[in-house]
Protein backbone atom coordinates (compact mmCIF):
# COMPACT_ATOMS: atom_id res chain seq x y z
CA UNK A 1 0.00 0.00 0.00
CA UNK A 2 1.31 3.55 -0.78
CA UNK A 3 1.58 6.19 2.00
CA UNK A 4 -0.87 7.91 0.08
CA UNK A 5 -3.46 5.33 0.13
CA UNK A 6 -2.48 4.64 3.64
CA UNK A 7 -3.13 7.82 4.54
CA UNK A 8 -6.36 8.13 3.03
CA UNK A 9 -7.46 5.35 4.93
CA UNK A 10 -6.42 6.91 8.38
CA UNK A 11 -8.35 9.79 7.36
CA UNK A 12 -11.13 7.88 6.58
CA UNK A 13 -10.94 5.91 9.94
CA UNK A 14 -10.71 9.57 11.91
CA UNK A 15 -13.57 10.89 10.50
CA UNK A 16 -15.58 7.96 11.25
CA UNK A 17 -14.23 7.93 14.84
CA UNK A 18 -15.10 11.52 14.75
CA UNK A 19 -18.96 10.88 13.46
CA UNK A 20 -18.37 13.31 10.91
CA UNK A 21 -17.99 10.47 7.55
CA UNK A 22 -19.74 12.04 4.89
CA UNK A 23 -21.60 10.39 1.71
CA UNK A 24 -17.84 11.14 -0.38
CA UNK A 25 -14.88 12.50 0.08
CA UNK A 26 -13.00 13.70 -2.30
CA UNK A 27 -8.98 15.80 -2.20
CA UNK A 28 -11.00 18.79 -2.56
CA UNK A 29 -13.38 18.34 0.36
CA UNK A 30 -13.21 21.72 2.69
CA UNK A 31 -12.68 20.40 6.77
CA UNK A 32 -14.52 23.70 7.50
CA UNK A 33 -17.21 24.03 4.62
CA UNK A 34 -17.90 20.79 3.96
CA UNK A 35 -17.12 18.79 7.42
CA UNK A 36 -17.87 21.18 9.79
CA UNK A 37 -14.92 21.37 11.42
CA UNK A 38 -14.09 24.28 13.38
CA UNK A 39 -10.65 25.39 14.23
CA UNK A 40 -10.19 23.33 17.71
CA UNK A 41 -12.16 20.29 16.09
CA UNK A 42 -9.85 19.91 13.24
CA UNK A 43 -6.88 20.35 15.38
CA UNK A 44 -8.41 17.37 17.41
CA UNK A 45 -9.18 15.54 13.91
CA UNK A 46 -5.30 15.80 13.43
CA UNK A 47 -4.60 14.99 15.93
CA UNK A 48 -5.84 11.89 15.96
CA UNK A 49 -4.21 11.03 12.85
CA UNK A 50 -1.36 11.41 14.27
CA UNK A 51 -1.32 8.60 16.93
CA UNK A 52 -3.14 6.68 14.06
CA UNK A 53 0.28 6.99 11.91
CA UNK A 54 2.27 7.83 14.79
CA UNK A 55 3.83 10.99 13.55
CA UNK A 56 4.17 14.57 14.43
CA UNK A 57 2.33 17.41 12.19
CA UNK A 58 4.08 20.60 13.92
CA UNK A 59 1.13 23.29 14.17
CA UNK A 60 2.84 25.74 11.99
CA UNK A 61 2.34 23.20 9.61
CA UNK A 62 -1.45 22.80 9.85
CA UNK A 63 -1.81 26.56 9.12
CA UNK A 64 -1.88 25.20 5.32
CA UNK A 65 -4.27 22.41 5.76
CA UNK A 66 -7.82 23.54 4.21
CA UNK A 67 -8.94 20.74 2.31
CA UNK A 68 -8.25 16.43 2.23
CA UNK A 69 -6.10 17.11 -0.84
CA UNK A 70 -3.64 19.11 1.43
CA UNK A 71 -4.47 16.80 4.39
CA UNK A 72 -2.98 13.73 2.48
CA UNK A 73 -0.13 16.36 1.41
CA UNK A 74 1.16 16.89 4.73
CA UNK A 75 0.50 13.67 6.29
CA UNK A 76 2.45 11.78 2.98
CA UNK A 77 5.37 13.98 3.74
CA UNK A 78 5.25 13.36 7.45
CA UNK A 79 4.88 9.73 7.23
CA UNK A 80 8.06 9.06 4.21
CA UNK A 81 9.94 11.38 6.75
CA UNK A 82 9.18 8.95 9.76
CA UNK A 83 9.85 5.84 7.83
CA UNK B 1 -12.90 45.42 6.69
CA UNK B 2 -15.13 43.75 8.79
CA UNK B 3 -16.58 41.91 6.71
CA UNK B 4 -15.11 38.67 7.59
CA UNK B 5 -16.33 38.63 11.43
CA UNK B 6 -20.15 38.51 9.40
CA UNK B 7 -20.69 34.90 10.75
CA UNK B 8 -19.24 35.74 14.24
CA UNK B 9 -21.46 38.68 13.92
CA UNK B 10 -24.63 36.28 13.17
CA UNK B 11 -23.18 33.57 15.80
CA UNK B 12 -22.96 36.44 18.39
CA UNK B 13 -26.60 37.41 17.61
CA UNK B 14 -27.93 33.65 18.01
CA UNK B 15 -26.22 34.02 21.43
CA UNK B 16 -28.12 37.32 22.63
CA UNK B 17 -31.85 36.96 21.19
CA UNK B 18 -32.21 34.29 23.60
CA UNK B 19 -31.73 37.54 25.89
CA UNK B 20 -28.53 39.59 27.29
CA UNK B 21 -25.61 39.27 25.88
CA UNK B 22 -23.42 37.03 27.86
CA UNK B 23 -19.91 38.33 26.76
CA UNK B 24 -20.74 41.60 27.46
CA UNK B 25 -22.67 41.70 31.43
CA UNK B 26 -21.90 45.42 32.53
CA UNK B 27 -22.59 45.95 36.58
CA UNK B 28 -24.02 48.95 38.11
CA UNK B 29 -21.97 48.30 40.75
CA UNK B 30 -19.59 45.60 42.57
CA UNK B 31 -21.19 45.10 46.11
CA UNK B 32 -18.55 43.07 47.57
CA UNK B 33 -16.58 39.60 46.21
CA UNK B 34 -19.27 37.72 46.21
CA UNK B 35 -21.94 40.45 45.04
CA UNK B 36 -22.61 42.41 42.67
CA UNK B 37 -26.19 44.96 40.91
CA UNK B 38 -26.95 44.31 37.70
CA UNK B 39 -29.80 46.13 36.06
CA UNK B 40 -30.72 47.42 39.39
CA UNK B 41 -31.06 43.90 40.81
CA UNK B 42 -28.91 42.29 43.61
CA UNK B 43 -26.64 38.92 42.10
CA UNK B 44 -24.69 36.56 43.27
CA UNK B 45 -21.24 36.28 41.16
CA UNK B 46 -19.85 32.84 41.06
CA UNK B 47 -18.30 33.12 38.27
CA UNK B 48 -15.07 35.28 39.25
CA UNK B 49 -12.16 33.43 39.41
CA UNK B 50 -11.33 35.59 43.28
CA UNK B 51 -10.65 32.04 45.06
CA UNK B 52 -9.50 33.98 48.16
CA UNK B 53 -11.91 36.97 47.67
CA UNK B 54 -8.74 39.40 48.11
CA UNK B 55 -10.62 42.01 45.92
CA UNK B 56 -12.09 43.70 49.16
CA UNK B 57 -9.80 42.56 51.68
CA UNK B 58 -8.85 46.23 54.01
CA UNK B 59 -5.20 45.85 54.14
CA UNK B 60 -4.95 45.12 50.35
CA UNK B 61 -6.74 48.27 49.17
CA UNK B 62 -5.01 50.63 52.52
CA UNK B 63 -2.12 49.78 50.52
CA UNK B 64 -3.08 50.40 47.03
CA UNK B 65 -4.44 53.71 48.32
CA UNK B 66 -1.11 54.85 50.27
CA UNK B 67 1.03 53.30 46.69
CA UNK B 68 -1.15 55.70 44.55
CA UNK B 69 -1.08 59.00 47.13
CA UNK B 70 2.57 58.21 47.60
CA UNK B 71 3.63 57.46 43.68
CA UNK B 72 0.67 59.00 41.26
CA UNK B 73 -1.69 56.32 38.99
CA UNK B 74 0.91 55.30 36.38
CA UNK B 75 4.20 54.20 35.13
CA UNK B 76 3.16 55.98 32.03
CA UNK B 77 5.77 53.58 30.18
CA UNK B 78 7.88 49.52 30.24
CA UNK B 79 10.11 49.39 32.75
CA UNK B 80 13.12 49.33 30.36
CA UNK B 81 12.47 52.43 29.16
CA UNK B 82 10.70 53.93 32.37
CA UNK B 83 12.67 52.45 34.87
CA UNK B 84 12.17 50.17 37.82
CA UNK B 85 9.92 51.12 40.24
CA UNK B 86 10.85 50.09 43.86
CA UNK B 87 7.51 47.79 44.37
CA UNK B 88 8.38 46.23 41.30
CA UNK B 89 12.15 44.78 42.42
CA UNK B 90 10.64 44.15 46.14
CA UNK B 91 7.20 42.57 44.89
CA UNK B 92 9.35 40.41 42.01
CA UNK B 93 11.74 39.24 45.37
CA UNK B 94 8.86 38.83 47.70
CA UNK B 95 7.39 36.49 45.08
CA UNK B 96 10.37 34.47 44.67
CA UNK B 97 10.86 34.29 48.57
CA UNK B 98 6.94 32.84 48.41
CA UNK B 99 7.31 30.58 45.21
CA UNK B 100 10.75 29.51 46.94
CA UNK B 101 12.24 30.02 43.63
CA UNK B 102 15.55 32.05 42.66
CA UNK B 103 13.77 34.62 40.78
CA UNK B 104 10.56 36.36 39.31
CA UNK B 105 10.13 38.56 37.27
CA UNK B 106 6.55 40.34 36.25
CA UNK B 107 4.67 40.95 33.50
CA UNK B 108 1.65 43.23 33.18
CA UNK B 109 -1.35 41.10 32.58
CA UNK B 110 -1.13 37.12 33.19
CA UNK B 111 -1.68 36.40 29.77
CA UNK B 112 1.49 38.75 28.41
CA UNK B 113 3.30 36.54 31.01
CA UNK B 114 2.69 33.68 28.84
CA UNK B 115 3.16 35.24 25.55
CA UNK B 116 6.52 36.68 26.93
CA UNK B 117 7.96 33.30 28.43
CA UNK B 118 7.07 30.93 25.93
CA UNK B 119 7.55 32.75 23.04
CA UNK B 120 11.15 34.01 24.37
CA UNK B 121 12.28 31.24 26.37
CA UNK B 122 11.86 28.38 23.42
CA UNK B 123 13.36 29.63 20.19
CA UNK B 124 13.74 28.47 16.75
CA UNK B 125 14.55 25.25 16.55
CA UNK B 126 13.39 23.98 20.49
CA UNK B 127 10.35 22.40 20.49
CA UNK B 128 7.04 23.24 22.76
CA UNK B 129 4.92 20.51 24.03
CA UNK B 130 1.53 21.87 24.68
CA UNK B 131 -1.57 20.15 26.24
CA UNK B 132 -4.22 20.30 23.96
CA UNK B 133 -6.59 22.01 26.73
CA UNK B 134 -3.81 24.95 27.04
CA UNK B 135 -5.47 28.22 27.80
CA UNK B 136 -5.30 30.69 24.65
CA UNK B 137 -2.36 33.08 26.25
CA UNK B 138 -0.06 29.26 26.01
CA UNK B 139 -1.08 28.61 22.56
CA UNK B 140 -0.74 32.70 21.59
CA UNK B 141 2.81 32.75 23.47
CA UNK B 142 3.76 29.86 21.19
CA UNK B 143 2.22 31.06 18.38
CA UNK B 144 4.49 34.90 18.81
CA UNK B 145 8.08 32.26 18.90
CA UNK B 146 10.33 30.78 16.76
CA UNK B 147 9.64 27.05 18.59
CA UNK B 148 8.38 24.32 16.76
CA UNK B 149 4.81 23.76 18.12
CA UNK B 150 3.34 19.83 19.07
CA UNK B 151 -0.25 19.14 20.59
CA UNK B 152 -0.18 16.42 22.87
CA UNK B 153 -3.64 14.84 24.23
CA UNK B 154 -5.00 16.26 27.07
CA UNK B 155 -3.22 15.38 30.79
CA UNK B 156 -1.96 12.46 28.51
CA UNK B 157 1.77 11.25 29.85
CA UNK B 158 1.31 8.34 27.04
CA UNK B 159 0.86 10.60 24.22
CA UNK B 160 3.83 13.04 25.54
CA UNK B 161 6.02 10.09 25.89
CA UNK B 162 5.17 9.18 22.52
CA UNK B 163 5.92 12.93 20.82
CA UNK B 164 8.68 13.40 22.78
CA UNK B 165 9.84 9.97 21.27
CA UNK B 166 9.15 10.95 17.93
CA UNK B 167 11.45 14.12 18.18
CA UNK B 168 14.11 12.88 20.34
CA UNK B 169 16.12 12.78 17.00
CA UNK B 170 15.83 16.63 16.73
CA UNK B 171 18.51 18.80 18.21
CA UNK B 172 16.77 21.51 19.94
CA UNK B 173 15.65 22.24 23.76
CA UNK B 174 12.27 20.59 24.53
CA UNK B 175 9.95 22.52 26.96
CA UNK B 176 6.43 21.12 27.78
CA UNK B 177 4.14 23.39 29.33
CA UNK B 178 1.17 22.53 31.44
CA UNK B 179 -1.49 24.05 33.52
CA UNK B 180 -2.00 23.19 37.33
CA UNK B 181 -6.27 23.18 37.10
CA UNK B 182 -7.52 23.76 33.79
CA UNK B 183 -9.78 26.57 33.72
CA UNK B 184 -12.83 25.31 32.20
CA UNK B 185 -13.30 22.06 34.01
CA UNK B 186 -10.82 22.18 37.11
CA UNK B 187 -9.69 19.56 36.39
CA UNK B 188 -5.79 19.05 37.45
CA UNK B 189 -2.66 18.11 35.16
CA UNK B 190 -1.24 14.67 35.98
CA UNK B 191 2.20 16.40 37.67
CA UNK B 192 3.72 13.57 38.69
CA UNK B 193 3.38 11.30 35.91
CA UNK B 194 4.25 14.01 33.55
CA UNK B 195 7.64 14.66 35.71
CA UNK B 196 8.40 11.08 35.03
CA UNK B 197 8.05 11.60 31.49
CA UNK B 198 10.20 15.25 31.31
CA UNK B 199 12.86 13.33 32.71
CA UNK B 200 13.49 10.61 31.25
CA UNK B 201 13.35 12.84 27.94
CA UNK B 202 15.89 15.48 29.49
CA UNK B 203 13.19 17.97 28.87
CA UNK B 204 12.21 21.10 30.41
CA UNK B 205 8.98 21.52 32.08
CA UNK B 206 6.66 25.11 32.80
CA UNK B 207 3.45 24.96 34.85
CA UNK B 208 1.21 27.26 34.67
CA UNK B 209 0.00 27.92 38.02
CA UNK B 210 -3.12 30.32 37.09
CA UNK B 211 -5.71 29.08 38.30
CA UNK B 212 -3.81 26.53 41.59
CA UNK B 213 -1.77 29.30 43.06
CA UNK B 214 -3.25 30.41 46.82
CA UNK B 215 -5.86 27.21 45.92
CA UNK B 216 -3.79 24.16 46.05
CA UNK B 217 -0.72 23.10 48.34
CA UNK B 218 0.15 23.22 51.84
CA UNK B 219 1.18 27.32 51.40
CA UNK B 220 -0.62 27.90 48.23
CA UNK B 221 2.27 27.32 45.65
CA UNK B 222 0.03 25.43 43.39
CA UNK B 223 -0.45 21.95 41.83
CA UNK B 224 3.56 21.15 41.99
CA UNK B 225 3.87 21.89 45.73
CA UNK B 226 0.91 19.91 46.56
CA UNK B 227 2.09 17.06 44.04
CA UNK B 228 5.48 17.40 45.94
CA UNK B 229 7.40 17.94 42.50
CA UNK B 230 8.54 21.23 42.57
CA UNK B 231 12.21 20.60 42.07
CA UNK B 232 11.40 19.33 39.05
CA UNK B 233 9.65 22.12 37.49
CA UNK B 234 11.88 24.91 36.15
CA UNK B 235 9.49 27.42 35.54
CA UNK B 236 6.37 28.45 37.04
CA UNK B 237 3.67 31.04 35.16
CA UNK B 238 1.02 32.30 37.16
CA UNK B 239 -1.85 35.34 37.30
CA UNK B 240 -2.22 38.02 40.26
CA UNK B 241 -5.69 38.04 38.60
CA UNK B 242 -7.65 35.21 40.61
CA UNK B 243 -6.27 34.17 44.21
CA UNK B 244 -4.17 37.69 44.56
CA UNK B 245 -7.02 39.75 43.35
CA UNK B 246 -6.18 42.04 40.81
CA UNK B 247 -3.76 42.40 37.48
CA UNK B 248 -0.61 41.25 36.22
CA UNK B 249 1.59 37.98 35.72
CA UNK B 250 4.87 36.63 36.29
CA UNK B 251 7.02 33.52 35.77
CA UNK B 252 9.66 32.44 38.53
CA UNK B 253 12.36 30.14 37.90
CA UNK B 254 15.87 29.08 39.38
CA UNK B 255 18.35 30.20 36.29
CA UNK B 256 20.50 32.86 37.12
CA UNK B 257 20.80 34.12 33.52
CA UNK B 258 17.14 34.54 32.92
CA UNK B 259 17.52 38.01 33.19
CA UNK B 260 18.14 38.15 29.35
CA UNK B 261 14.45 37.85 29.17
CA UNK B 262 14.43 41.25 30.58
CA UNK B 263 15.51 42.88 27.05
CA UNK B 264 14.59 39.98 24.37
CA UNK B 265 10.68 39.47 25.61
CA UNK B 266 8.59 41.22 23.59
CA UNK B 267 5.49 41.02 25.80
CA UNK B 268 7.62 42.74 28.86
CA UNK B 269 9.64 45.47 26.98
CA UNK B 270 6.75 46.64 24.70
CA UNK B 271 4.10 47.34 27.27
CA UNK B 272 3.46 49.61 30.37
CA UNK B 273 4.81 48.08 33.43
CA UNK B 274 2.01 47.35 36.54
CA UNK B 275 1.05 50.66 38.38
CA UNK B 276 2.19 50.78 42.02
CA UNK B 277 -1.40 50.79 43.13
CA UNK B 278 -1.39 47.18 41.38
CA UNK B 279 2.04 46.19 42.94
CA UNK B 280 1.19 47.17 46.47
CA UNK B 281 -1.96 45.23 47.18
CA UNK B 282 -0.58 42.50 44.77
CA UNK B 283 2.50 42.37 47.44
CA UNK B 284 -0.21 42.78 50.51
CA UNK B 285 -2.42 40.02 48.67
CA UNK B 286 0.56 37.54 48.81
CA UNK B 287 1.27 38.51 52.74
CA UNK B 288 -2.69 37.83 52.91
CA UNK B 289 -2.59 34.44 51.59
CA UNK B 290 0.48 33.42 53.52
CA UNK B 291 -1.24 34.39 57.23
CA UNK B 292 -4.56 33.24 56.46
CA UNK B 293 -4.08 29.31 55.13
CA UNK B 294 -7.69 28.85 56.34
CA UNK B 295 -8.56 30.65 53.65
CA UNK B 296 -7.53 27.81 51.22
CA UNK B 297 -9.96 25.56 53.50
CA UNK B 298 -12.98 27.73 53.23
CA UNK B 299 -12.08 27.51 49.58
CA UNK B 300 -11.68 24.08 49.10
CA UNK B 301 -15.21 23.16 51.62
CA UNK B 302 -17.10 25.92 48.90
CA UNK B 303 -15.92 23.71 46.08
CA UNK B 304 -17.19 20.30 48.00
CA UNK B 305 -20.22 22.17 48.97
CA UNK B 306 -21.15 23.62 45.60
CA UNK B 307 -19.99 20.21 43.57
CA UNK B 308 -21.97 18.08 46.79
CA UNK B 309 -25.24 20.39 46.21
CA UNK B 310 -25.30 20.45 42.27
CA UNK B 311 -24.61 16.10 41.96
CA UNK B 312 -27.14 15.10 44.73
CA UNK B 313 -29.42 17.63 42.40
CA UNK B 314 -28.74 15.13 39.68
CA UNK B 315 -26.10 17.06 37.84
CA UNK B 316 -23.75 15.17 35.57
CA UNK B 317 -20.33 16.66 36.88
CA UNK B 318 -17.18 16.47 34.85
CA UNK B 319 -14.26 16.61 37.17
CA UNK B 320 -13.73 16.10 40.71
CA UNK B 321 -14.21 18.82 43.71
CA UNK B 322 -12.55 21.71 42.86
CA UNK B 323 -13.07 25.80 43.01
CA UNK B 324 -14.06 25.31 39.72
CA UNK B 325 -17.34 23.54 38.73
CA UNK B 326 -18.71 23.28 35.61
CA UNK B 327 -21.94 21.70 34.36
CA UNK B 328 -21.37 20.00 30.63
CA UNK B 329 -24.97 21.67 28.48
CA UNK B 330 -25.77 19.51 25.88
CA UNK B 331 -25.90 21.87 23.32
CA UNK B 332 -25.63 25.69 23.06
CA UNK B 333 -29.09 26.94 22.95
CA UNK B 334 -30.00 25.17 26.15
CA UNK B 335 -26.60 26.59 27.92
CA UNK B 336 -27.46 30.07 26.68
CA UNK B 337 -30.92 29.93 28.42
CA UNK B 338 -29.75 28.35 31.33
CA UNK B 339 -27.29 31.15 32.00
CA UNK B 340 -29.99 33.35 31.13
CA UNK B 341 -32.45 31.94 33.60
CA UNK B 342 -29.70 31.51 36.36
CA UNK B 343 -29.12 35.20 35.78
CA UNK B 344 -32.91 36.09 36.53
CA UNK B 345 -32.83 34.17 39.41
CA UNK B 346 -29.88 36.26 40.70
CA UNK B 347 -26.87 34.16 40.14
CA UNK B 348 -24.19 34.96 37.79
CA UNK B 349 -22.09 32.43 36.14
CA UNK B 350 -19.59 32.00 33.01
CA UNK B 351 -21.43 30.79 30.00
CA UNK B 352 -18.23 29.32 28.03
CA UNK B 353 -19.17 27.96 24.51
CA UNK B 354 -17.10 26.25 21.57
CA UNK B 355 -14.31 26.74 20.15
CA UNK B 356 -12.87 27.83 23.86
CA UNK B 357 -13.84 24.41 25.54
CA UNK B 358 -12.44 21.24 25.66
CA UNK B 359 -13.93 19.49 23.07
CA UNK B 360 -15.79 22.50 21.95
CA UNK B 361 -18.35 21.32 24.27
CA UNK B 362 -20.86 24.46 26.22
CA UNK B 363 -20.26 24.34 29.67
CA UNK B 364 -22.17 26.91 32.51
CA UNK B 365 -18.93 27.17 34.48
CA UNK B 366 -18.72 28.20 37.74
CA UNK B 367 -15.48 29.27 40.17
CA UNK B 368 -16.34 29.98 44.01
CA UNK B 369 -14.98 31.97 46.40
CA UNK B 370 -13.38 31.77 50.01
CA UNK B 371 -15.68 34.73 50.74
CA UNK B 372 -18.71 33.02 49.88
CA UNK B 373 -20.37 31.84 52.53
CA UNK B 374 -22.27 28.26 53.07
CA UNK B 375 -26.05 29.75 52.80
CA UNK B 376 -25.20 31.47 49.79
CA UNK B 377 -23.73 28.83 48.48
CA UNK B 378 -27.13 26.71 49.16
CA UNK B 379 -29.23 29.64 47.03
CA UNK B 380 -27.25 29.07 44.19
CA UNK B 381 -27.75 25.19 44.43
CA UNK B 382 -31.24 25.90 44.57
CA UNK B 383 -31.61 28.07 41.73
CA UNK B 384 -29.28 26.02 39.78
CA UNK B 385 -31.56 22.80 40.72
CA UNK B 386 -34.77 24.96 39.80
CA UNK B 387 -33.16 26.36 36.86
CA UNK B 388 -32.06 22.24 35.53
CA UNK B 389 -35.45 20.93 36.04
CA UNK B 390 -36.90 23.65 34.60
CA UNK B 391 -34.96 23.03 31.26
CA UNK B 392 -35.43 19.28 31.61
CA UNK B 393 -31.73 18.71 32.58
CA UNK B 394 -32.32 17.17 35.74
CA UNK B 395 -35.52 14.96 37.12
CA UNK B 396 -37.52 16.94 39.47
CA UNK B 397 -37.28 15.88 42.93
CA UNK B 398 -34.08 14.16 42.38
CA UNK B 399 -32.70 15.96 45.30
CA UNK B 400 -34.88 14.97 47.51
CA UNK B 401 -34.56 11.50 46.75
CA UNK B 402 -30.70 11.20 47.93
Amino acid sequence: MSDKQLVLREIMGALEELGKRPVSVTMETSLLHDLSLDSVTALDFIMQLETRLDIIIPMDGMAEIETIGDLVGVLTRSTSKAA
Amino acid sequence: MLARFRALRSDLATVTAVGRDPFGVAFDAILSATEAILDGKRVLLLGTNNYLGLTFDQDCIDSAVAAIMAQGTGTTGSRIANGTYGGHAALEQRLARFLGRRHAMVFTTGYQANLGTLSTLAGRGDHLLLDADSHASIYDGAKLGNAQVTRFRHNDPDDLRRRLRLLADQPGEKLIVLEGIYSMLGDTAPLREMVKVKREAGAWLLVDEAHSVGVLGAHGRGLAEAEGVEADVDFVVGTFSKSLGAIGGFCAFDLDDFGALRVAARAYMFTASLPPSIIASVFQAIEAMEAQPQLRDILRRNGQHLHAGLAAAGFALGAKPSPIVSLPMPDSETAIRFWNQLLDAGVYTNLALGPATPGGRPLLRMSVSAALTPDQIDTAIAALTQTGQRLGLIAVGMAAAE
